[in-house]
């Protein structure tokens, strides 16, 4: 499909380290198109963040390395550009948002200088014309255009996330990726920055990568969702399949452990254990070790992806009809 | 949403006077609040003023070098503040364009090492790994020898004279400015906000100029003021020992050096240039500790 403003094939990405080599992306697979958002969902530790580093060409290397794969965006291979190339795409036509808003901007530039510098470097415009489209931007995410001169440290935090926010989308980019906008931010900000970001997508018509820990702000946000364990994608597809026709038991397990409004109940449902360690993944299926419907072959075969519908893919054994595990794939057709 | 953005605007509005203030305008309220870092400062302005004035205070040709043996080594009097030296010349005179001297070498030292060893420091600490194994291991070489020495073996080598004064202290006092900055500059590329400038396209160049350097520069900064007097003091001490300004020219360190075999009859030869360089060396110490207190984000109130 010609389509597809983002397809990333069989990516994966490692760092070497004196204690091994930690497999953080293990051959992920997922595509975008353009005015869509994914929202990539996963524990701490899944190889996220580590995704979107590499969409944008910026894990540290060293250590980090990308050992295979193909980041195909608008048909061109970003793993094969050059770095000048790259640098004129990035914060141009992708751009990112980081954590936290509190330590990604500069403290001794004005949010004005800080705006104004993505325009400067991406378009051939004059000092006072970016000076100007930073202010316009700065309204534009609702904040008061004189306030151009502060600096970072007379801002609030939520203040400083739509700074952020006005940066990356100062030069109109194709993609957006956000890595957990909203984590380091109270509730009520959360909403009015999501809903902010919402406004702006539609507006901009830009595509976007949504990296959360947070299933309700998917639900909110995103069109598609990619359920990302220890690098891998485990479960993908739009709301309805994810949220509705949840397949994988990592994910049920992540419904599982969100609190219930309507029952009444003493203690939260957690998944079983903890993130396996990177430098050392189990063989075969790598949630076995936590998994309720574990079954022997699980240790031994890896499960490969399987298309439940158009768009709706999982990765377990249990659904390519190798292990019987009634009380997961329940009725559904399977095969 | 609309309404939050209105409540933030009436906000802006009240507060529109204490925001303004700048990062360098709150480290410049610290200060003021150091008393012994604006004696410091008051200091200093006198000591740059009377420089920068000097010809207006005494004429170089016909008082400050021109030598009247009828008046040789006179105390303090009306018609001369702080006596005469050797040779019958007004030592007020001579200290006030000895000050020119003293402050060129210091400042321009000071500047020229901080340009060369900040260049160094931030590519050895942005770039790191074999390239910072290499500047900084040469930086150790020069900090193996005491910088003293190494002056005086430049200033030996290219012969005294004020540029090759100025060269010899700025050479040996590159390696500490060079380690300051490297420091400080790998505590800043790990930030966020450098990552979020590389996710905006900025070049290597860029992040080094607009956001690390001068975000590395408090510590600089303070070095600096202190290494003016070191500067200062080490120009002294090689005219001292007559490697460095030369003879007719005023400068304190000679005239120290100048005034030592008359100490027994005339103590005002030494004492004043000495405490010339006394003084503005406790002036420049004090700045540099208050500066060090007001660029301390810890300190913040």
């Amino acid at each position: 499909m010609s389509d597809k403003l983002l397809e990333i094939k069989n990516l994966t990405i490692n760092y070497t380290t004196e204690d091994g080599v930690v497999n953080a992306v293990n051959g992920i697979d997922f595509d975008l198109k353009e005015g869509e958002t994914l929202g990539l969902v996963g524990e701490t530790g899944a190889g996220k963040t580590t995704t979107a580093l590499g969409i944008m060409r910026l894990v540290p290397n060293p250590p980090g390395k990308v050992i295979s794969g193909e980041i195909l965006f608008e048909g061109k291979d970003l793993l094969k550009e050059s770095e000048d190339d790259m640098r004129a795409i990035r914060g141009n036509f992708v751009s990112m948002i980081f954590q936290d808003p509190m330590t990604s901007l500069n403290p001794v530039m004005t949010v004005g200088e800080q705006i104004a510098e993505v325009i400067e470097l991406h378009q051939n415009v004059t000092k006072s014309e970016a000076w100007e489209k930073a202010k316009e931007m700065l309204e534009l995410v609702g904040i008061p255009g004189p306030r151009v001169v502060d600096y970072p440290h007379q801002f609030s935090g939520g203040m400083k996330q739509r700074v952020i926010i006005a940066i990356s989308l100062a030069c109109n980019p194709k993609l957006l990726i956000a890595d957990e906008p909203t984590t380091a931010l109270d509730v009520t900000i959360q909403a009015q920055v999501l809903d902010l970001m919402n406004e702006l997508k539609e507006k901009f018509k830009t595509a976007m990568v949504m990296i959360t820990h947070d299933l309700g702000v998917v639900a909110q946000v995103c069109d598609k969702v990619a359920i990302m364990y220890a690098g891998e994608i485990v479960e993908s597809g739009n709301l309805v399949d994810i949220y509705e026709n949840t397949s994988h038991p990592y994910t049920h397990g992540l419904f599982g452990s969100i609190p219930n409004l309507d029952e009444d109940i003493e203690r939260l449902n957690p998944i079983k254990g903890l993130m396996p360690d990177p430098t050392n993944l189990p063989t075969g299926c790598k949630f076995h070790p936590r998994c309720p419907h574990a079954q022997a072959l699980c240790k031994e075969k890896a499960p490969v992806t399987t298309t439940l519908n158009s768009g709706h893919r999982v990765k377990c054994l249990a659904y390519e009809g190798l292990i019987k595990a009634p009380a997961l794939t329940g009725n559904k057709e399977v095969g | 949403m609309a309404a939050s953005v209105k409540v933030e605007d009436k906000q802006v509005e009240t507060n529109r006077e204490s925001k303004k203030r700048s990062q360098w305008a709150e480290i410049w309220r610290r200060l003021k609040k150091n008393k012994m870092a604006m004696f410091g400062l008051a200091i200093i302005s006198i000591i740059v003023l009377s420089a920068v004035f000097a010809d207006f205070i005494a004429d170089y040709d016909t008082v400050v070098i021109k030598q009247n043996l009828g008046d040789r080594l006179q105390g303090p009097s009306a018609k001369y503040w702080l006596g005469t030296d050797e040779f019958g010349r007004d030592i007020f005179a001579r200290m006030v364009h000895g000050a020119r001297v003293s402050l060129k070498v210091g400042i321009l030292a000071v500047g020229i090492a901080v340009v060369i060893g900040g260049s160094l420091g931030s590519i050895a600490g942005y770039y790191g790994g074999k390239l910072d194994n290499i500047i900084m291991r040469i930086m150790d070489v020069f900090l193996a020898v005491p910088s003293i020495l190494l002056a005086i073996a430049i200033v030996s080598a290219l012969g005294p004279s004020l540029t090759n004064l100025m060269l010899a202290i700025s050479i040996s006092s590159v390696p500490s400015y060079a380690r300051i900055v490297r420091s400080s500059v790998l505590s800043i590329k790990d930030q966020e906000f450098i990552e979020a400038a590389k996710a905006i396209g900025a070049s290597d160049k860029r992040i080094i100029l607009r956001h690390i350097i001068p975000n590395s520069l408090a510590p600089v900064i303070v070095q600096g003021t202190l290494g003016v007097a070191g500067a200062i003091l080490s120009t002294a001490g090689l005219s001292f020992i007559g490697m460095g300004i030369q003879p007719p020219a005023p400068e304190w360190g000679s005239m120290l050096s100048g005034g030592r075999q008359y100490l027994r009859y005339a103590w005002h030869v030494t004492t004043f240039p000495g405490l010339a360089i006394m003084i503005t060396i406790l002036a420049l110490n004090l700045l540099g500790d208050g500066l060090r207190d007001a660029l301390d984000p810890r300190l913040k109130q």
